[in-house]
């Protein structure tokens, strides 16, 4: 009789002594995976500043960016085109994308309800779901040859059909629906007595969304708006399969020309031998990096701003 | 006797969500002109649909079903060409919710002002903000800080600033859904002595869950029981003489119920009762 | 224009807005799944056959090699940086770690999260570099991986912190330690973070930038871990640029089986997420 429960009393500690051990073991692993993020950031960022120096250590950093001289093979490393070709997609890209993002997502926040709600909502989760790949594959038999043959014609430009315009296009197309998800959320989490309260002092349901709505839910669409910015502005695939990788400064919406991402893809395989060439890649990663993190770090100042001034 | 702003003939609201609610069950009412008008009963009995159905603002939400009809001075709220915005002009409403919109103090204020064009120049609107920041008794507080934003103002002065905006537009009839039920009790009561000043100018049709403020406030009172209305009468003889026996119940139950709550809340409150009596 | 004719445009204007996102919707998708459903029932061999030598060139031989380049590749790296993400989310939950310190984590994973993928593709070929290695199948699964980690760590993070308290509590008050505890909320939040998964595994699937210069691009069967490969989305970048028709027309069938693939596990992640909240990234951190 004693010695079972000696035995189990000294199970008992076992199996204490082992639960005690497996909590102490996984909080080592648990505590390394909680500091992981922090730790691939940093290494991330210092391999590319590290590879980078050949570059930097041979040209100033304003020379680079601001000679428009692309030229690897003869050692010229200048970024403004791929830089200019970058602003110029995502300005375009935004300018087309955000209102039809913003406005489908008033549609489906505000004025659908039901069964078409479900639907139209559904239908945008697919539209996000789609690799860029596939987006850009349409685009080479549906866009550029409307671009080519009808659009640029009309408006007075001889262009092939690939080039920074088109890629606008498809890229505001592959952003709309990831916008307007994040919007429609915002939207949705607003109390209805914002709408009771603007109604009810007679304004319209359009002065109401403008007004008092679109104000309410800022901070979300903010955040929606910058988020499709951050993809637009590194979008690789889609941009080196439309943009037709001509490395100089851009002169027309239509014309071809080439961003920092594809600037990458494009020079990549062949130059790799060339050491420097190497360098201004990595260095091109480096800078996407860069602005990546400057923008997360604004965006979170302003929308801390816009929250405290339209609050509600 | 006084004449009637708005009257309702038998209406019905049905909610056909998930579960059908039939919220209202046919209630006919007169309103009278520059009076105020409380509406009491159980909660869920259909105060709140009963308000919002006045002024259509429950068309926003899905799943409704309305029949009978409204009478604005006699003419239809509901049968008519006339674009629902300017019914709402003219029978405005206040959320229970304090809520603020997402602009500054005197933008609340002007917003009505300036959807419905009603200032030629900045100078008017000025003027305008200022007066009803002071009809609401608002405009010593906030004077300063104008282009704060109104969320940051306490929740007594924000009601208070809800009704000023409300009241902005000139509304004949205004709708307020228990305005002080979200409010500590001393914001509660500057809000209430708001209100009392403005009956003598407006109709004011208010929801309350307090049977005291409703014999403080208001000249006549409705009762609702179950989307059923029971009672209506005026404030005296309502609490005096009730006729039916619901009414009965529900006044003396309720009373002793809200006179520990409010007598813990605090004193004044409750000691005020009494005394007017 | 007066209010309420304004308020009918606007209307409009939204309607039509919706009405255009829906539109290209429907158009991409019967695109793919006409041009390349056609390829497919010609000849339905070529996502099941080897590429031939000249695959690139002539288009002989099929696209076997990519489509299980992609699940070699994304397979593995689905479940290496779901147990990370998992890890992570835990340690980020209040039993572990400060507000403070999870606020800072969540900083950083918004920053990756935002990272375009190409960056981690050259990140990851700065290491080939450095360590003299080949890209292959191994860099590709790596490359992937960290792409997909922020992505499913903030799924999974959400997903625990809208498990109920009372979970927590009970297993605290039947005397179970911190790690106990923390698998049993990973047990209340299990629908929520399959869907992280599942939505990690359908970004993985879809992106062709991370594995571009990381995989290897090649056009045979792997071979091996160390060996070069490459995913059905390289494919379809490469076939799509190609001067011979044939090799064009297969994108689309490739496409077809990349898009139904994708669409399948929305679909599963929509069934299994059902009324989880879905999460906006930037949301309440930022
Ligand atoms: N949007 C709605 N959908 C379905 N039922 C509702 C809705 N709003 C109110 N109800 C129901 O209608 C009844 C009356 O509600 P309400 O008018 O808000 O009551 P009160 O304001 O008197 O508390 C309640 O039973 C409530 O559950
Ligand atoms: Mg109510």
């Amino acid at each position: 009789m004693e010695g079972s429960t000696d035995t189990a009393a000294s199970e008992g500690r076992s199996r204490l002594g082992r639960r005690l051990l497996t909590e102490r073991l996984s909080s080592y692993w648990l505590q390394g995976a909680g500091y992981f993020a922090i730790a691939l950031f940093a290494f991330i960022v210092l391999a590319l500043l590290y590879q980078s120096l050949p570059l930097l250590s041979e040209y100033s950093l304003v020379q680079v960016l601001a000679s428009s001289n692309w030229n690897p093979a003869e050692n010229e490393f200048g970024f403004l085109p791929a830089i200019v070709g970058t602003i110029y997609v995502t300005a375009l890209t935004m300018v087309m994308g955000t209102p039809i993002a913003i406005l489908a997502a008033i549609y489906i926040a505000e004025y659908a309800e039901g069964r078409t709600k479900t639907l139209v909502s559904s239908f945008i989760d697919v539209l996000a779901a789609i690799p860029s790949v596939i987006f850009g594959l349409v685009a080479l038999i549906v866009v550029v040859p409307f671009v080519g043959d009808y659009l640029a014609p009309a408006l007075g430009s001889g262009a092939t059909g690939t080039g920074i315009f088109t890629v606008s296009l498809v890229m505001a197309i592959v952003v709309t629906p990831f916008m307007i998800s994040l919007a429609v959320e915002s939207l949705e989490a607003l109390p209805d007595e914002l709408r009771e309260s603007s109604l009810g002092v007679g304004a319209t349901k359009w002065e109401t969304i403008r007004i008092v709505l679109l104000r309410a839910a800022g901070p979300g669409i903010f955040s929606a708006v910058l988020l499709g910015f951050g993809r637009v502005f590194g979008a690789t695939i889609v941009p080196a399969m439309l943009i037709g990788g001509q490395t100089q400064l851009p002169s027309s919406p239509f014309s071809t020309g080439q961003t920092l991402p594809t600037l990458i893809v494009n020079d990549f395989g062949e130059l790799m031998s060339i050491p420097l060439t190497q360098s201004a890649l990595i260095f091109v990663g480096l800078m996407l990096v860069v602005i990546v993190w400057l923008f997360n770090f604004s965006a979170m100042l302003l929308r801390r701003w816009l929250q405290q001034r339209w609050q509600y | 006797m006084t004449d009637t702003a708005l009257t309702t003939e038998n209406l019905a609201v049905t909610y056909t969500g998930n579960r059908e609610v039939e919220a209202l069950k046919g209630v006919s009412l007169e309103f009278p002109a520059n009076q105020l008008t409380a509406i009491i009963g159980p909660s869920g009995c259909g105060k709140s649909t009963l308000l919002k159905s006045l002024n259509r603002l429950h068309e926003i939400q899905p799943n409704v079903e309305i029949t009978g009809d409204v009478l604005l001075r006699d003419r239809s709220v509901y049968n008519t060409d006339e674009p629902v915005p300017e019914l709402r002009k003219r029978i405005g409403y206040v959320p229970q919710k304090p809520t603020p919109l997402p602009l500054s103090i005197y933008e609340n204020v002007a917003y009505g002002l300036k959807i419905h064009g009603r200032c030629d120049s900045k100078d008017e609107l000025d003027e305008r903000v200022e007066t009803y920041l002071r009809k609401v008794n608002l405009w010593d507080e906030v004077k300063d800080r104008l282009d704060a934003p109104g969320a940051e103002l306490s929740t007594g002065q924000i009601q208070r600033l809800c009704l000023a905006r409300s009241l902005a537009v000139e509304p004949e009839v205004l709708l307020c859904d228990e305005v002080t039920s979200a409010l500590d009790p001393i914001s509660a009561e500057t809000v209430e002595e708001t209100l009392a000043d403005l009956k003598e100018e407006y109709t004011i049709i208010m929801v309350t869950h307090s049977m005291d403020q409703a014999k403080r406030l208001a000249d006549e009172v409705v009762f609702l029981y179950l989307g059923d209305l029971i009672e209506t009468n005026d404030t005296r003889s309502f609490f005096e003489n009730p006729q039916h026996e619901r009414t009965q119940q529900f006044v003396t139950g309720h009373t002793a119920v809200e006179y520990t709550e409010s007598s813990e809340e605090s004193g004044a409150d409750s000691e005020t009762v009494p005394a007017e009596r | 224009m007066d209010r309420y004719a304004k308020q009918r445009l606007f209307g409009l204007l939204a309607r039509g807005s919706a009405a255009l996102v829906v539109a290209v919707m429907v158009l991409v998708v019967s695109v793919t799944i006409f041009r390349g459903g056609r390829v497919l029932l010609t000849d339905p061999a070529i996502a099941v056959t080897p590429p031939g030598s000249r695959y690139m060139l002539e288009g002989d031989g099929g696209f076997l090699h990519a489509v299980l380049g992609s699940l070699f590749i994304v397979v593995p790296a689905t479940i290496a940086s779901a147990t990370l993400a998992v890890s992570t989310a835990i340690y980020l939950q209040s039993d572990y770690s400060s507000e403070r310190f999870s606020d800072v984590v969540n900083m950083f994973l918004n920053v990756l999260w935002g990272t375009p993928p190409i960056v981690y593709g050259v990140f990851i070929l700065t290491v080939i570099i450095a360590v003299g290695a080949q890209t292959s199948l191994f860099f590709g699964i790596i490359a992937i991986g960290i792409f997909q980690y922020p992505i499913m760590t903030r799924y999974t993070d959400e997903a625990l912190r809208s498990a109920p308290d009372t979970v927590r509590e009970a297993t605290y008050g039947l005397g179970g330690t911190r790690f106990e505890t923390a698998l049993m909320t990973l047990r209340a939040a299990m629908p929520g973070i399959i869907a992280g998964i599942i939505m990690g595994f359908a970004r993985g699937i879809g992106d062709a930038a991370t594995v571009l210069f990381t995989a290897g691009r090649s056009t045979r069967m792997p071979a091996g871990l160390f060996e070069p490969s490459t995913t059905l989305p390289v494919l379809i970048f490469d076939q799509a640029m190609s001067f011979n028709a044939e090799v064009r027309s297969h994108a689309y069938a490739a496409s077809f089986v990349l898009i139904v693939a994708v669409l399948g596990l929305i679909i599963v992640s929509k069934l299994l997420a059902g009324r989880y909240a879905r999460f906006a990234p930037g949301g309440r951190n930022s």
